[in-house]
């Protein structure tokens, strides 16, 4: 009885996680402390996912047996971890010091207001999301743009229309 | 064994000698020297979040926070100066910065130690202003959840972890956005929470608080068309006295039953014929599952945080819980079947009140499980003790000098088996008294089982009946009832009936019990003894002691159950459990 009811528990969650992520739980639980390797957990699963859904995090939770409020807890405190998916593109701006004094600020007001969202969102087509890095070690290109791998230098406001149409921006779907 | 050291310190010029590893907090407390604290708890860890309690120490640069911070040969501390006064009120200011002003309207107005802390460390003035946190308030279940109250002190996610082994809330989030919540930051209602109101119990302010059903009682009551009755469980006679100034421990039965007649309810029954009813029908449950070897050991199921936590932590052990219904849904049930027939009422006219120390118990009372055919619930509204003291002070009833009234008859009829429900080891003991002359048809000598009382988490005995040896358990706090209950999985021990009660030591704490008088805490085993003594000696006084010798019980079967566990009690005084999602981790 006991065993039936979790096991079909564990199943479920099995399925939810991709089966690399599984082993590595499994390796884990073996270990002195196994509840200490639930950050770099979340970050495999994050990995995997792009981001963090309810049902990964609850999956974590039954398979590490870690309350999931605790899993919750811990995924919410590091801006590391985001919780809607990420768009096709993810576009990520240096706002480090050097790229900040040289107008990184006004470049992502307007790459807000062109993609209608917020750092960490997606926008409504899926196509783009936008996150803030702190330094990307190459000042001398300030202010830095890197869009999936490509790094854009010196980017200006006006240019982001440009950049991003290399990828299939349409502003009308982006921001309907 | 190792010796404990000691060690010696000096704490206001005060020479103090305490065991090493202890606190400087803890040290000045040995000698009533009383260091403000907030969100330190002394039956919960110790996480030093607030910083309120800060004391200077000779040779230390800056204040250091008592509670955490231990003791060493030789230090000197003070526990006041200008220094700590002036620090002890900034932090305290910078709290209620970012805290509602809306003491006068607020349910822990007189009760909470934010405010008496703000009192006497004297802010008399506001000297900062900015924004605060905005939260909405979450009213998804019993146990309500006001973030923008909280203070982050961490109580409540320290007591759900260790002492119920709940886990369901935790921080969430960080910065400005920080609040105590559980998983998702999703409601109460959608989470593991089991309703037991420990949370609620201990919150310094009124960010954990019980749902308000007052309004309702008092709408039935002045409604011409119902005919209000209300019944109250055992706990509630020994601790309403201290919502009213009375020292913990008084029981206050009359008086109870008087100012609840002053109240306006048409009749006032008791609980206790519930839980007498429960003994009947629960102990021929265990008997006839001792004769057929099945089904062992049966566990209790009173306690509806117990229930609930039992959904969903341990699914596997529903075939093992008793189906009895709990005291107050057995009486509700009969209130609106067999008195309603006695009465010639429509039982749809009929309001049942259960004044309950619970809040799990306003969650029972909402079952689909315990709705009437015409679907409303059995039990119309319950009150927690807080509340009946709100409602009795609103009222303007002068509770101290009333006289002393009797419950009505038949349904406040009880023995002193009833009265004990209340405190851990209550229930396992009435039933005791029941089974062992049920077996042996002979006449208990010693009517008390000492083995089953006291307020430890644990407690396990065997007794003989007949030739029969029946191993006992007896858990209170849902973190000592899951170190029982893995015992019993790993096949470690093996028991014929265990008790469990979600709150630690019992009902008299449970989480609707009056916020506990200066000197004394929530979860304070002293409260807890106190309070089961007030129960254990009305058992005492009285003369009709066991449930199967209450006449009203026997006339109950006589003319309208049938025998113990017929048909019809199963209809009406039986339930069943379902495993329940979320699943908790255990």
């Amino acid at each position: 009885m006991r065993n039936e009811l979790l096991q079909k528990e564990i199943d479920k969650a099995t399925a939810v996680l991709p089966e690399p992520v599984v082993r590595y739980i499994q390796d884990c639980s073996k270990k002195k402390n196994p509840n200490s390797h639930l950050i770099s957990v979340l970050h495999k699963v994050q990995d995997h996912f792009g981001f963090l859904a309810k049902e990964h995090m609850d999956a974590v939770s039954i398979l590490m047996q870690i309350p999931s409020a605790k899993v919750t807890g811990v995924a919410s405190f590091y801006h590391f971890f985001n919780f809607t998916p990420r768009g096709k593109h993810r576009v990520s701006l240096c706002m480090g010091t050097a790229c900040f004094v040289k107008g990184a600020g006004k470049v992502l007001d307007k790459l807000q207001d062109l993609l209608g969202i917020k750092v960490g969102e997606t926008s409504a087509d899926g196509l783009f999301s936008i996150d803030v890095a702190r330094c990307v070690g190459a000042c001398a290109l300030a202010p830095v743009m890197i869009v999936d791998e490509k790094v854009y230098a010196g980017v200006k406001p006006d240019q982001l229309v440009k950049i991003l149409g290399e990828y299939g921006y349409n502003p009308k779907k982006a921001k309907p | 064994m190792t010796i404990e050291k000691k060690v010696t310190l000096w704490i206001d010029g005060v020479k103090v000698t305490v065991p090493e590893k202890t606190t400087i907090l803890q040290a000045a407390d040995s000698i009533n020297i009383n260091v403000p604290s907030l969100c330190y708890h002394p039956d919960l860890s110790v996480i030093g979040a607030c910083r309120v309690c800060v004391v200077e120490v000779d040779g230390q640069r800056n204040p250091v926070a008592s509670c955490s911070y231990p003791v060493a040969e030789g230090m000197k501390v003070k526990t006041s100066s200008p220094l700590l006064r002036r620090l002890r009120r900034d932090v305290v200011e910078l709290i209620l910065d970012n805290h509602p002003q809306d003491c006068q309207a607020c349910v822990r107005n007189g009760t909470c130690e934010l405010q008496k802390l703000a009192y006497d460390l004297g802010v008399r003035e506001r000297l900062f202003e900015g924004e605060r946190k905005r939260f909405p308030v979450d009213t998804s279940s019993p146990v309500h959840r006001n973030p923008e109250k909280c203070i982050l002190c961490g109580r409540c996610v320290r007591v759900c972890d260790e002492v119920q082994g709940v886990h369901n809330l935790s921080v969430q989030h960080r910065g400005f956005n920080n609040v105590v919540a559980p998983a998702h930051d999703c409601k109460m209602i959608d989470s593991v929470c089991i309703h037991c109101g420990q949370c609620v119990n201990v919150c310094p302010t009124a960010a954990f608080t019980e749902q308000d059903a007052t309004e309702s009682v008092f709408e039935a009551l002045s409604n011409p068309d119902l005919h209000v009755v209300v019944h109250t469980a055992p706990a509630i006679r020994a601790t309403i006295g201290e919502g009213f100034g009375f020292r913990p421990g008084t029981p206050v039965t009359g008086k109870l039953v008087t100012a609840l007649r002053m109240a306006g309810f048409h009749k006032v029954f008791d609980t206790n014929f519930g839980a007498d009813l429960t003994i009947i029908e629960e102990s021929t449950e265990f008997l006839s599952r001792v004769q057929k070897k099945e089904r062992l050991p049966l566990i209790t199921s009173c306690s509806p945080g117990w229930v609930n936590f039992m959904e969903r932590f341990y699914p596997e052990l529903i075939p093992l819980t008793s189906t009895c219904k709990s005291p107050m849904s057995m009486l509700s049930t009969l209130l609106k079947t067999y008195y309603a027939q006695q009465m010639g009422v429509d039982p749809e006219k009929i309001f049942v009140v259960a004044v309950m120390p619970c809040t799990a118990k306003k969650f029972e009372a909402k079952r689909p499980e315990h709705m009437a055919p015409w679907g409303k619930p059995y039990t119309d509204a319950v009150l927690t003790t807080r509340e009946l003291v709100w409602m009795l002070k609103c009222l303007g009833v002068d509770f101290h000098n009333l006289e002393d009234g009797a419950f009505d008859s038949p349904l406040g009829v009880s023995s002193g088996a009833a009265d004990i429900f209340g405190a851990t080891g209550g229930v396992m003991e009435a039933a005791l008294r029941t089974a062992y002359e049920k077996i042996t048809g002979k006449e208990l000598e010693s009517l008390e089982f000492e083995t089953v009382r006291g307020v430890e988490g644990v407690k396990e005995t065997s007794i003989q009946i007949d030739g029969l040896t029946i191993n006992i358990g007896v858990a209170n706090g849902l973190q000592n009832a899951k170190n029982l209950l893995d015992r019993v999985a790993s096949g470690e021990k093996q028991y014929h009936i265990i008790e469990i009660m979600a709150c630690p030591g019992g009902c008299v704490a449970g989480g609707g019990q009056p916020y506990p008088p200066r000197g004394m805490h929530v979860l304070d085993p002293e409260l807890g003894r106190l309070r089961a003594k007030a129960l254990y000696s009305i058992d005492g006084s009285k003369s009709l002691r066991k449930s199967h010798e209450n006449p009203a019980i026997e006339l109950l079967y006589e003319n309208f159950l049938g025998a113990p566990n017929s048909h019809l009690c199963h209809e009406l005084l039986h339930t069943h459990y379902e495993p329940k999602t979320p699943r908790g981790v255990k």
